[in-house]
This record gives C-alpha cells, structure tokens and sequence, in this order.
C-alpha cells in the first residue's frame, strides 16, 4: 500500500486520481500522450444500450473559469463498446476500468449493465442517473428518490461489480437521494455532476448551445461540488467519489477531507491533457507541505 | 499533438481585425498543412483553436481574427511573451490526392491554411492556383505572400471594390486538377456545387478540447460520425453530408 492508495468499494487505487466520465473517451487516445496506468483508474464515456449520436452543434460554450456542454451522450452502444472499445483499451492500461452507463428507462440500465458486468476489464460500474442533457432520460432519474432507488435496485440485480450511482447537483435535497440509493444497494456515489447552465450570444440574441442549456463544470463549480460531497459523505456509510471542478493535487486533496475516497477530474482534462498526471505527480509534494503520511487518512477529516 | 511554450517573435496588425503572430518553439508535433494549435490565454478557461499559417523546424506562423476577448487579447501580446500550446491538432489536407494542376481557395480568415498548403504543393513540383475571398478590398490580406511564392493569384471581392467582383466561385481557373478549400460553411457548399473535380474541405466548429476527448464537435459525415477536432478538421468532398 503506497500512501496515496485508497480502497474504492473492495478495490485497491494506487491513488485516488479518476478522470471523469466525457472527459476522457475511452482512454486509449490519451494512452499516446503518457502511461494512463499513473491513473487510480478512469471512468469511461457514457454508455447506452443504442449508439447515439448526441445533441446537435454548437454543443460547447466557454464560461468563467468554466465551460457548458450539451453532447448529449454520444456513444457507439454497449455492443461496440465491448466488441471494439475495450479490446483497444487492453494494450494500454491493466488496472480495472470504471464503466459509465446511462439510459432511459430503468430496463436500459439494466440492459447495459449486465453486459458489461460480464467484461473482465470492468471494476466498477458508475450509473449516470444525471445526465442534463438528454430528454426523457438521464437527470430524470436522478432528480427523485424513489427513480434513483429504482434504478439503483435494478442494476444491483443483474452485476456482481460494486455500483457507483453518479448524482445530479440540480436538485433541492442531494442527501434524501444519495440515502435512497444507499438504501436500495448502492456500493459508492459519486457527485457531482454538471450544474444546468445556459449562455446567450449578444449578437444573435439565441443560446449559444443548439440544446439550449447545457452542463455547467470547471473550476467554477468546485466549492458548490465540495459542499455537496461533504453533505452526502457526512449521511451515508458507503464511499463517496467526488468531482466537481477538480484541477489540482489542493483540489483533491479538499474533496477528500470533505469525505470523498476517490476524486473525479473532468474539465481540466480538456483545458491541460496532462492534468491528471500533473495532479499524480504533485499529490506527495502537497501531502507533505501539509505533512500527511497517508492520503487514505485524510478521507472526511473535515467532518 | 504535443503540449510546449512559445515564445511571440513578433505579433503584427494585417487589416482591422486580422493579425499575424511568429512564434519560436518546438513544431514537431505539425505534420501537415491544414492542422491547427490550441491557444491556453491567461483568463480564459477554454483554449482557442486557431489554424497554422505557415511553420518550419522552430518557428509557426498563425494569421488570425479577432473575434472575441479571447483573440482581441491575444492581439495586445507582444514579443518575448510566451504562449502554452497545443500543435499538431486535426488531420490536416492530404498532399498526395492533388493532381498536377490544384486550386486552392480561402475565404476571409480561411485564406491562412492555404499558404503552407501552396509552399508544400509548389515544392512537389505542382502548378499552383489560388483564389482568395474576402467582402471588401480592406479585408484583403496575403495576396503579396502567395505571389511571392510563384503561384497563379486571384483575388475576390463581394462588392468588387478589389481583384475580380463576385465570390471565390466566380474566379475557377480552366484545367484544375483538385481543390483544396477552407471558409465560412456558405462557402464550401457553393465550392463543392461549382468545382467539377474532388476536393477537400477544411470545416469549423465550436470545440471543447481540440484533441478528440470532449466530442464537442461532432458531425455526422457519409462516412460516419467524426470529430471536426480530430477526424477533420479537413474532410473530402465525397464524405460530406451537407443536411446534419
């Protein structure tokens, strides 16, 4: 055990370091850019039971120390991204993958799960009920207790591998959903997800983005994301994975004394391809100005 | 792609809105005309793509716009100052599909991608022709630099107030073997109607990361989904679908 290392639901992390979901496709492209294997692990894009192609463009817009998108879920399906995605992972990285999985009916998660539950390269599985850019879909199950549940049961059902349910910040009471997944088995939750946003163009006088509003991350959203994390940490007795406008080792280093075990680091990728192994490379340097051995013995310090 | 520092050589006013910055640095990363550079700006959360003019072993021209606080800061830098990049971004134009006799044609600020396009084809032993649009004889920018290479120019205005009134479209030479073309999307669409050979065409989107990750950019083309980014930003005539 290295003293970064955290355990993550009965996995072992060399450290808490986890690009976030959209941020990072399906790894093996940033494999040519450094050895992805530095990472605690990485959340893949998320996938649907059908290929999807997204939201129209503009899907991107830039914000104050932040930015908007509305991809709206483009993947190719769960069926290639078995038969095609992961064989490309392989040669790259040889640590369990955490696999993001959205839908839009509860039978969708299932479906999409219990295929997945079946690929060996796959530790966790983080279920998107939180998604603000598709309709009939995604937040629609993260934004009521009972859904979350529901969802959360149903995955729970068809896999073995521990469930990470990925909550939405648009909500009035992120607790009351993080305690009914818990309740309904959840292994982890991790949070946040994008904050619905929107930006107009003064000189077409329309939003920017073609979906209208999108999902608001970056720097901007941290301490939002921070007192989030601290809140559901503080209610529920499973792992907390926490994200929300990460970029740096401070920035993790925060979020685990709010409570989270694991960091997610999502825009800052986009910004910096580097950022996460400049994170990694940082992290002991930090702990060490603020003279801490273990990283794992910082988790909810804050509390 | 590679992520290094530039040093700004010089960083000049061409028209009204249009500047040319010379950077220093390490451009091994750039394998083709057509890429581009992602700019990190002090202030800015979002990098700022923005196409490579001309580049050798160690120095990158960019001939860009201002469009927004981003570019306008970027025209107030001075030499000696130091820009983080990211270069080698997008696919770029594919030399070897061009026949003896190409045209190139650059609209507004898609007339710099062009020029390293022209040194490289020129070099290959290829006669050269370029068209270059702009609205009016003010926007125009470039033409001297293009002659000086020792290629057939052509120069467009909307309101005829410089060169050939009309579009790029008006000014096609007899007996061009390919097209190579980047501008405004309007643009493009009348190239493809008016050009009677293949054609690659550089395209523009709103992007996240530059470098494939965000899939901000998609689009959907005859060929599949791409990533403007990092599939394009350069796509031949063929694939193009032009009802997404």
């Amino acid at each position: 055990m290295g003293a970064l290392s955290v355990n993550l639901c009965g996995i072992e992390l060399d450290n808490p370091v986890i690009p976030a979901s959209g941020t990072f496709g399906y790894g093996y492209e940033f494999a040519e850019l450094y050895d992805i294997n530095i990472l605690g692990t990485f959340s893949f894009k998320g996938t649907t039971k059908q290929p999807r192609f997204g939201n129209p463009t503009p899907r991107i817009a830039e914000c104050t120390a932040g930015m908007i998108n509305a991809v709206g879920l483009q993947n190719p399906g769960v069926d290639k991204v078995i038969s095609e995605e992961l064989p490309k992972l392989k040669p790259c990285f040889h640590k369990p993958v955490m696999a993001n999985v959205s839908g839009f009916s509860v039978s969708d998660y299932a479906y999409t799960c219990e295929k997945l539950d079946k690929e060996e390269q796959v530790g966790w599985l983080e279920v998107n009920v939180s998604c603000p850019n598709v309709h009939g879909g995604g937040m629609s199950f993260g934004t009521c207790p009972e859904a979350a549940a529901e969802v959360t049961a149903a995955v729970k059902k068809v896999t073995k591998k521990p469930v990470i349910v990925k909550l939405s910040p648009n909500v009035t009471d992120i607790v009351s959903i993080a305690k009914a997944c818990e309740d309904a088995g959840a292994d982890g939750i991790s949070l946040i997800n994008t904050l619905l946003g929107m930006r107009i163009d003064l000189r077409t006088r329309k939003p920017v983005i073609a979906n209208k509003t999108g999902g608001f991350s970056g720097p901007a959203i941290f301490p939002v994301a921070l007192r989030m994390v601290y809140q559901v940490a503080c209610a529920v007795s499973i792992p907390v994975v926490g994200m929300g406008g990460v970029s740096s080792a401070e920035d993790v280093m925060e979020m685990m004394l709010a409570g989270a075990t694991a960091v997610e680091v999502g825009a800052a990728n986009l910004v910096n391809p580097y950022a996460c192994r400049d994170i990694i490379r940082d992290l002991p340097r930090v702990m060490e100005m603020y003279n801490i051995q273990n990283l794992k013995d910082i988790i909810g310090g804050a509390h | 792609m590679k992520q290094s520092f530039f040093q700004i050589l010089s960083n000049t006013a061409l028209t009204d809105s249009v500047f040319k910055m010379v950077l220093s640095g390490d451009t091994s990363a750039i394998t083709a005309p057509g890429q581009f550079v992602n700019i990190q700006l002090a202030g800015k959360f979002l990098r700022r793509p923005i196409s490579v003019c001309d580049y050798d072993e160690n120095t990158l021209t960019l001939v860009y716009k201002v469009v927004g606080k981003g570019t306008e800061k970027m025209s107030r830098m001075n030499a000696g100052e130091q820009l983080d990049l990211l270069t080698g971004l997008g696919n770029g134009y594919d030399l070897s599909l061009t026949g003896q006799r190409p045209v190139l044609l650059g609209g507004g600020v898609g007339v710099p991608p062009m020029y390293n396009l022209a040194k490289q084809l020129l070099a290959q032993g290829k006669q050269v022709s370029v068209i270059l649009g702009f609205n009016t004889g003010s926007e125009v920018f470039y033409e001297k630099e293009f002659r000086a290479l020792g290629c057939d120019v052509t120069v467009t205005t909307v309101d005829g107030s410089y060169g050939v009134k009309g579009f790029v479209t008006d000014a096609l030479p007899k007996g061009y073997t390919y097209f190579c073309c980047c501008g405004p999307e309007p643009m493009l669409k009348a190239v493809c109607k008016a050009t009677v050979t293949s054609g690659q065409l550089s395209f523009e989107e709103r992007m996240g990361c530059g470098f494939g990750a965000c899939m901000g950019c998609s689009c959907k083309t005859l060929t599949g989904y791409k990533r403007i980014c990092k599939d394009g930003p350069v796509m031949k005539k063929e694939e193009i679908l032009w009802e997404r």
